[in-house]
C-alpha cells in the first residue's frame, strides 16, 4: 500500500453537465483509521465517494485507493472495497440469505456457504435467514447492508450516509461496530450529518458545494473555526434571539431547549456586543465551548456565497 | 369550501400536476407526438393488401408466340414479375421452397401445337399458397386470363378458337397450403409476434428495473462485468420462450390442425436464434431507457413494425421496395419465412440458411450496441 495511505487523492474534480460537483477534492485517509466525511446536503460526498470506489471516473486529478490508481485500475478497487450506498441496494425481493449469496457470488468468493453462515450468525438473522429482504425494518436493513459490504472481507469501507433514519440503539451498535472493525486495521470512510457520529471519527473532513472547507480531529476543526460562543439561560429567550440576531459579531444564535447558544467569530466584538444584554437580570450567561455543529454551520454560511 | 363533495380545484390540480410531469419527461413526450406520425407516414405508405410485381418463375418448354403472349400478359396484368427462367421442375420446385418466387407458371412442350388444334392444353400455375392473402387476387386475375389473352395471335384459321370455351385452361396448383387455410399462415405467425412482444418487454425492463429501484450501484460497485450482466439477465428468458413457444405449438397442432411437415429439431433451434435476437433488443433498450415507462414505450416502438413490415399481418411483398428493405432488418420478418418453411413447406437446413444468418448478425450488431451502452459506472 502506498506510505500506510488507504486512500491518498488530489485534485479529484467531477462536474455534471457542465457543474462542478466536486472541485480539486484531495485527500488522505491512513490505513485502520475512522475518517468522517461531512458536508450539507448536496455538497459533493456521495459524488466523492463514488469516484473512489470506481463508480464515477474523475474529470480530473489523480490517487490511489487501497494504492490501485482510481482511474485505471477501478477493477481492483472493486474487488477490495465495500461500498455501502446511501439508499438500500440490496433485492427487496430476494430473502436474507439469497442476498448475501449473491453478493458472495459476485466477489467469487471460496467457500461462501460458510461466509453467509457466518455473516447471518454475526447479524443475528440466523433464524430469519428466509425473510425477504424487502420486509426489514430500517434499522436492520442497514445492518444487513453492511454485513453485505463486508463479507468480501474489504480492506476499506465506504459507508454513505449508513445510519439516516435508523434509532439511536442501533446507531450506537453500528458505531461500536465500526470502531472493532477499525481496530482490526480496516479503514472506514462515512459520510454523516450527525454531529455525534462525527466526534465518534479519528480524522474529519468537512466538504461543502464541492470545496473542503476543514480537515482534522474533531478537536483541531472545532479549534480551527475560531469561534467564539456563549450560552445562555433564562426567561423570554425566544424574544432575546429575535434581538440578537443581526447584530455585529453574531453570527449564529441557537436555541437548544431551555438554552440559547450564540457564537461569533471575533470574541471580543461578540463580547462587546452581548454586553448590553448580559447586564438584563432575568438571564444568565456563561462563556461555553462552540459544539462541532456551530463550527460547521458558521463553515457552511460562510461559504453559502460562492454556491449560488 | 366543499368537504366532501367532487373539488373542481383540487381536480384541476391534479390534471396540472400530470401535464406538469408530462412536459419534463421529454422521450415520452416526444413519442406521444412524433411515432405517431411517423407510423403513419410510414405504415400508411408501407401497406397494401393487394400485392403486385410478384416474383415467378417460367418453365417453358414452348418458345411459341401464344406462349410468349400468355407470359406478356401475366406481366401486363400487374400481378406478376417474371424473375426466372428455369429449364427443369426441380429447378422450378427448389425457388419455390426457398421462398424466391410466389409462382411458378409451366408451359407444356405442347402447348401451341394442342392449341392450334382446339385440344384446349393446360398451363399450370404453381402457387406458393402459405400465406393465402398474398396470392389470391393474382390468381383470380390469371384463372380468366385465357379468354381474352391470345386474342390478336388467334388470326385467320384459328380465329375460330376465339369462340366460347377459351383456347386453353389455366389450372392452379396451390402449394404447401392447399385449401388456402388462413390460420396455417396466422398461427405460425404469431409464435413470432408474442415472442417478440413478450421477450422484448421482459428484457427491457431488466435492467431499468434495477436503476430504478437503485439496486443497480450496488451491482455496479462489484467485481461483476458487463457481459456477464446481459447474458445473465438473457438466458433466463429463453426458457420462457421456450415455454411459450411449446404451448403456442401444441396449441397450433392440437387446435388448429397446422401441419409440422418439417423437422420439429430445426424449429426448436431457429427459436432460439430468434429469441435470442429479441433478447438482445430488449437488452440494449434495457440499456438506453431512463425508466422503465420508456423501456416499454421503446418495446411498442419496435413491436408495431414487426407486425405491420414483417410480412405477418400483411403480404411482405404487398410492400413497396423502401418498406421492404425495412422489413429485411427486422428478426420477425425472417422467423416468419423460417416458421412458415418449416413447418408447411418442409424446409430443411439449407433453405432456412438465407433467413438465419441474418438473424445471427442482428444479434451480433444489437449486443455490440448494448455491451457499449452498458455503463460500468454510474456516469
Amino acid at each position: 500500500m502506498s506510505n500506510g495511505y488507504a486512500i491518498a487523492v488530489e485534485g479529484l474534480t467531477k462536474r455534471f453537465s457542465g457543474r462542478e460537483v466536486v472541485k480539486r477534492l484531495t485527500l488522505e485517509v491512513r490505513e485502520g483509521e475512522i475518517f468522517g466525511f461531512l458536508g450539507p446536503n448536496g455538497s459533493g460526498k456521495t459524488t466523492s465517494i463514488r469516484m473512489l470506489c470506481g463508480l464515477l471516473t474523475p474529470d480530473e486529478g489523480r490517487g490511489t485507493c487501497l494504492g490501485y490508481d482510481v482511474i485505471r485500475e477501478t477493477a481492483d478497487i472493486k474487488r477490495r472495497v465495500g461500498y455501502m450506498t446511501q439508499r438500500f441496494s440490496l433485492y427487496e425481493d430476494l430473502s436474507i440469505r439469497e442476498n448475501l449469496d449473491f453478493v458472495a457470488r459476485m466477489y467469487g468468493m471460496r467457500g461462501r456457504r460458510t461466509a453467509v453462515e457466518n455473516a447471518l450468525e454475526r447479524l443475528g438473522l440466523a433464524n430469519r435467514r428466509e425473510q425477504l429482504a424487502g420486509t426489514l425494518s430500517g434499522g436492520w436493513k442497514q445492518r444487513l447492508a453492511l454485513a453485505a459490504c463486508m463479507l468480501h472481507e474489504p480492506r476499506l469501507l465506504l459507508l454513505d450516509e449508513p445510519t439516516a433514519g435508523v434509532d439511536p440503539k442501533a446507531r450506537r451498535d453500528f458505531w461500536e461496530q465500526i470502531h472493532a472493525l477499525a481496530a482490526e486495521g480496516i479503514t472506514v470512510l462515512v459520510s454523516t450529518h450527525y454531529m455525534d457520529e462525527a466526534e465518534r471519527c479519528h480524522q474529519l473532513a468537512y466538504i461543502a458545494y464541492g470545496n473542503l472547507l476543514a480537515r482534522g480531529t474533531p478537536q483541531e476543526v472545532l479549534e480551527g473555526s475560531g469561534l467564539a460562543t456563549w450560552s445562555v439561560e433564562g426567561e423570554d429567550l425566544y424574544e432575546l434571539a429575535a434581538e440578537l440576531r443581526g447584530l455585529a459579531g453574531i453570527t449564529q444564535v441557537v436555541p437548544f431547549g431551555n438554552i440559547l447558544h450564540v457564537s461569533g467569530a471575533d470574541p471580543e466584538l461578540l463580547e462587546a456586543t452581548i454586553a448590553p444584554f448580559r447586564k438584563q437580570a432575568q438571564r444568565r450567561w456563561t462563556p461555553s465551548e462552540a459544539s462541532l455543529e456551530d463550527a460547521f454551520i458558521h463553515l457552511m454560511d460562510s461559504t453559502r456565497d460562492n454556491y449560488q | 369550501m366543499s368537504g366532501n363533495g367532487f373539488s373542481g380545484s383540487r381536480f384541476a390540480a391534479m390534471v396540472a400536476k400530470e401535464f406538469i410531469q408530462m412536459r419534463r419527461d421529454r422521450l415520452t413526450f416526444a413519442m406521444m407526438v412524433g411515432i405517431p406520425l411517423l407510423q403513419l407516414i410510414l405504415f400508411g405508405f408501407a401497406i397494401n393488401a393487394d400485392p403486385k410485381n410478384l416474383p415467378t418463375a417460367v418453365l417453358s418448354a414452348d418458345d411459341s408466340p401464344f406462349a410468349r403472349s400468355f407470359i406478356a400478359g401475366l406481366a401486363n396484368s400487374g400481378y406478376f414479375r417474371v424473375t426466372h427462367r428455369v429449364a427443369s421442375e426441380a429447378e422450378a420446385d427448389r425457388l419455390l421452397e426457398l421462398g424466391e418466387t410466389q409462382f411458378v407458371v409451366t408451359i407444356p412442350e405442347d402447348f401451341s401445337r394442342k392449341l392450334q388444334r382446339g385440344e384446349r392444353p393446360a398451363v399450370l400455375i404453381e402457387a406458393d399458397a402459405t400465406d393465402p392473402a398474398a396470392t389470391s387476387n393474382a390468381v383470380a386475375t390469371v384463372l380468366r386470363m385465357n379468354e381474352t389473352v391470345l386474342e390478336r395471335d388467334l388470326t385467320g384459321s384459328l380465329a375460330r378458337l376465339r369462340s366460347q370455351p377459351p383456347p386453353f385452361e389455366v389450372q392452379v396448383q396451390r402449394r404447401y397450403n392447399p385449401e388456402g387455410i388462413t390460420q396455417y399462415n396466422i398461427v405460425p405467425g404469431l409464435m413470432g409476434t408474442i415472442l417478440t412482444m413478450t421477450m422484448i418487454m421482459m428484457t427491457g425492463l431488466a435492467i431499468t428495473r434495477e436503476r430504478e429501484r437503485g439496486t443497480m450501484e450496488h451491482l455496479l460497485a462489484t467485481p461483476v462485468k458487463p457481459l456477464e450482466v446481459m447474458i445473465g439477465k438473457i438466458v433466463p428468458y429463453i426458457l420462457v420462450a421456450y415455454i411459450q413457444a411449446g404451448l403456442i405449438l401444441a396449441a397450433a397442432w392440437v387446435i388448429f390442425g397446422v401441419p409440422l411437415s418439417g423437422s420439429l429439431a430445426l424449429l426448436l433451434a431457429s427459436v432460439l436464434v430468434f429469441v435470442t435476437a429479441n433478447l438482445s433488443v430488449g437488452i440494449t433498450f434495457s440499456t438506453l431507457a431512463k425508466n422503465q415507462m420508456q423501456a416499454m414505450q421503446m418495446t411498442f416502438f419496435f413491436f408495431l413494425p414487426s407486425i405491420l413490415l414483417s410480412g405477418f399481418m400483411f403480404p411482405f411483398r404487398g410492400m413497396p421496395e423502401w418498406a421492404q428493405w425495412l422489413g429485411e432488418l427486422l428478426p420477425l420478418t425472417h422467423f416468419l419465412r423460417v416458421v412458415r418453411g418449416i413447418l408447411l413447406k418442409g424446409n430443411g437446413v439449407a433453405e432456412i440458411l438465407p433467413n438465419l444468418w441474418p438473424m445471427l448478425a442482428f444479434i451480433a450488431v444489437v449486443m455490440t450496441i448494448a455491451v457499449r451502452r452498458y455503463r460500468r459506472t454510474l456516469d
